[in-house]
């Protein structure tokens, strides 16, 4: 019954701090609005006992993706703060039609009763010593292939970043 | 502790490690000294080609890391499909990247890169595996495409391609997810074995997305898009690559997921339902659609869109005949993309035009890559003493005799339709004037990549039993 309660407040402290995200014209306060809804996901993931996930999440999507959106938008933003995201206004039709996929969506989901994964928390001993075997054991190849694939991202984010610079 | 299979990974692993010499070679070397990137890459890939083509014949192939990782002839077809196609790529693209403005010798790495990605995603025998190959594939190819700083298009391109691709990028992984909370399991044998014939509305759906994140990398119509833009806007030889090799990789991926993963009776007749209504739509717009256009490049988009409906068609036969006419009619369509792409990237720099009218007396300018051009595109016309022709009806018979006549019928008449808009350029070059326009004779790599990538074509059109044979081979070869 408790966790009831408090995966309800969090769900919905995430699902409300989303919405903040896509429809506030400040983008800094869509950065945070966004640092908000990784922590509410944080708290379902502890929910499930899944404490190392719970601090990855809060460590790097929290502490270092959401403050690196924050300083990349300060250090490029041109203009006022305040009317920094005003594309939001036009969202009518966008509302609609993810309406209809959410609504089909949760459909299909609430009526199927054969869930082979159900909602139950981890009962292992230390999730942090499960994910890593899983991630150097069977997973190592896409480990690995992540890897390369950062490796590359940063390539091509100094490539894209310099290559602007140059033609100025 | 299980034992690490180094067998069914050493090409990956070479064309890793060939990346990141790449990326070192081109820090670590001063920017004056770097012409031997080229010849580097060309060798490199060339070994692991030489080394596929060993193991295609003579390696003992099975499932690698429990099932996670395909080591099979059907990963070893498509992944010398991709070192081919990026051998062409980097053979023709030496003189356009030579006058980039910059990081040229990251270019290489991304390119080997994006083959790595596509290598992953052939061998992939779990989903995450397989979302991770996709991703690297995707990933170089978005800043592969916007590598013209200077140029707006190419920045545009870029972003939608970013854009669009991480949307469906997230359809994919929302069917993933479902398809894991359908069968608690990411790897396609299990998935297989657990879903039965079981066919629930979630299923369905699961489907779908799956289908819509890899009908954006083959371009199938409701999600092409993005295509012309693309292939447009970005750098030629990055559009040549996007063309023959991303296309083959989604491809790949998709038979195994489709015929591999979802193959049940009462999937059968929902599945089969939904590709053939995609692959008519996407021959039928992709055909009609390229006919108006007048930028060549935007013109081979849509008809790369058609070819993927051909493809399409093959996969629908669900028959060890129609994946063999899948993986020919790849094959056969990199080097028609080759010889096509190859006269665009010496054409383009020359006069700094796509228009098609600009390649009016190419004949009389450039008789090589009149005569390339002419024989690339006829072939994807479906002409007959050429390789295309054999293509297509590999595809259209394996179809027909599983009883969809009707879509094979659209095949032809969209075929006979294409004939109209290739022939237009070649009534361009051929009978055009071209009056003021530049002589541009063609020498050196590029040179050796038009003969080589039109006698290929010509050949296996009049002499298509061994790749036929090894593309029956690697079908074969595919766990059902």
């Amino acid at each position: 019954m408790g966790t009831t309660i408090v995966f309800f407040i969090f769900a919905i402290m995430a699902v409300a701090a989303a919405w903040g995200v896509v429809t506030s014209k400040n983008i800094v306060h869509s950065a945070f609005f966004l640092a908000l809804t990784f922590a509410g996901v944080a708290v379902l993931y502890v929910l499930l006992n899944a404490d190392f996930l719970a601090a990855v999440q809060l460590l790097v999507y929290m502490g270092a993706v959401n403050i690196m959106v924050i300083f990349a938008v300060m250090l490029t933003l041109r203009g006022d703060v305040k009317e920094s995201s005003l594309e939001t206004k036009k969202w009518g039709l966008g509302a609609l039609g993810a309406a209809l996929v959410f609504i089909m969506i949760a459909l299909v989901i609430l009526t199927n009763a054969d869930w082979r994964i159900p909602a139950q928390a981890w009962s292992g001993q230390g999730s942090a010593l499960a994910i890593s075997e899983l991630m150097l054991k069977s997973y190592m190849v896409p480990f690995e292939a992540a890897a390369i694939l950062l490796t590359l991202a940063l390539v091509g984010a100094v490539i894209l970043a310099k290559g602007v610079k140059e033609s100025k | 502790m299980q034992s690490f299979d180094f067998v069914a990974l050493t090409p990956e692993i070479a064309t890793a490690a060939l990346t990141l010499i790449l990326l070192a070679i081109g820090m670590l070397i001063p920017a004056g000294a770097r012409r031997g990137m080229q010849p580097l890459t060309v060798f490199g890939l060339l070994g692991i080609l030489g080394y596929i083509l060993y193991d295609l014949f003579y390696a003992k192939m099975g499932p690698a890391f429990q099932g996670m990782y395909f080591h099979d002839q059907f990963a070893d077809f498509f992944k010398i499909l991709f070192l081919a196609a990026a051998l062409l790529v980097v053979l023709f693209s030496g003189a356009y990247i030579q006058k980039l403005p910059a990081y040229r010798g990251e270019f290489y790495a991304l390119l080997v890169a994006a083959t790595l990605g596509m290598m992953i995603l052939a061998g992939a025998g779990d989903l995450l595996t397989l979302y991770v190959g996709l991703e690297l594939m995707t990933i170089s190819f978005c800043i592969l495409v916007c590598y013209l700083p200077n140029n707006g298009g190419s920045c545009e391109a870029g972003l939608k391609y970013l854009v669009l691709g991480a949307a469906a990028s997230a359809i994919l992984l929302y069917g993933i997810s479902l398809i894991y909370g359908l069968t608690g399991s990411t790897q396609l044998a299990q998935i297989a074995s657990r879903l039965g014939d079981n066919l629930s509305p979630s299923l369905i759906l699961a489907t779908v997305f799956l289908l819509a994140g890899f009908g954006f990398k083959i371009s199938l119509v409701p999600f092409h898009m993005w295509a012309p833009d693309i292939y447009e806007g970005a750098p030629t030889p990055v559009t040549a690559y996007l063309a023959m090799a991303s296309k083959a990789a989604a491809f790949a991926a998709l038979i195994r997921v489709y015929l591999v993963t979802l193959e049940s009776q009462s999937f059968a007749q929902a599945g089969v339902a939904l590709l053939l209504i995609l692959a008519a739509l996407t021959m039928i717009v992709g055909n009609l659609m390229a006919i108006p256009q007048t930028n060549i490049k935007r013109m081979m988009a849509f008809s790369s869109v058609a070819q993927a409906g051909y493809l399409l068609v093959g996969v629908i036969a669900e028959s060890n005949a129609g994946v063999k006419g899948v993986l020919f009619y790849a094959m056969i369509y990199v080097f028609a993309n080759a010889g096509v792409f190859a006269v665009i990237a010496h054409v383009e720099p020359a006069q700094d035009s796509d228009e098609i009218k600009d390649y009016a007396g190419l004949a009389r300018r450039s008789p090589l890559a009149a005569a390339v051009l002419t024989v690339s595109v006829l072939s994807m016309a479906g002409i007959p003493p050429l390789a295309g022709f054999v293509g297509k009806f590999y595809l259209f018979s394996a179809v027909m005799s599983t009883g969809y006549s009707w879509i094979a019928f659209v095949g032809f008449v969209m075929s006979m339709v294409s004939v109209y808009y290739y022939l237009s350029i070649v009534r361009v070059m051929y009978l055009g004037e071209g009056e003021g326009l530049p002589e541009i004779p063609v020498y050196g790599a590029a040179k050796f990549t038009m003969l080589f990538a039109m006698l290929i074509t010509v050949f296996l059109g009049i002499y298509p039993t061994p790749l036929a044979q090894m593309a029956l081979t690697a079908a074969k070869s595919l766990v059902r």
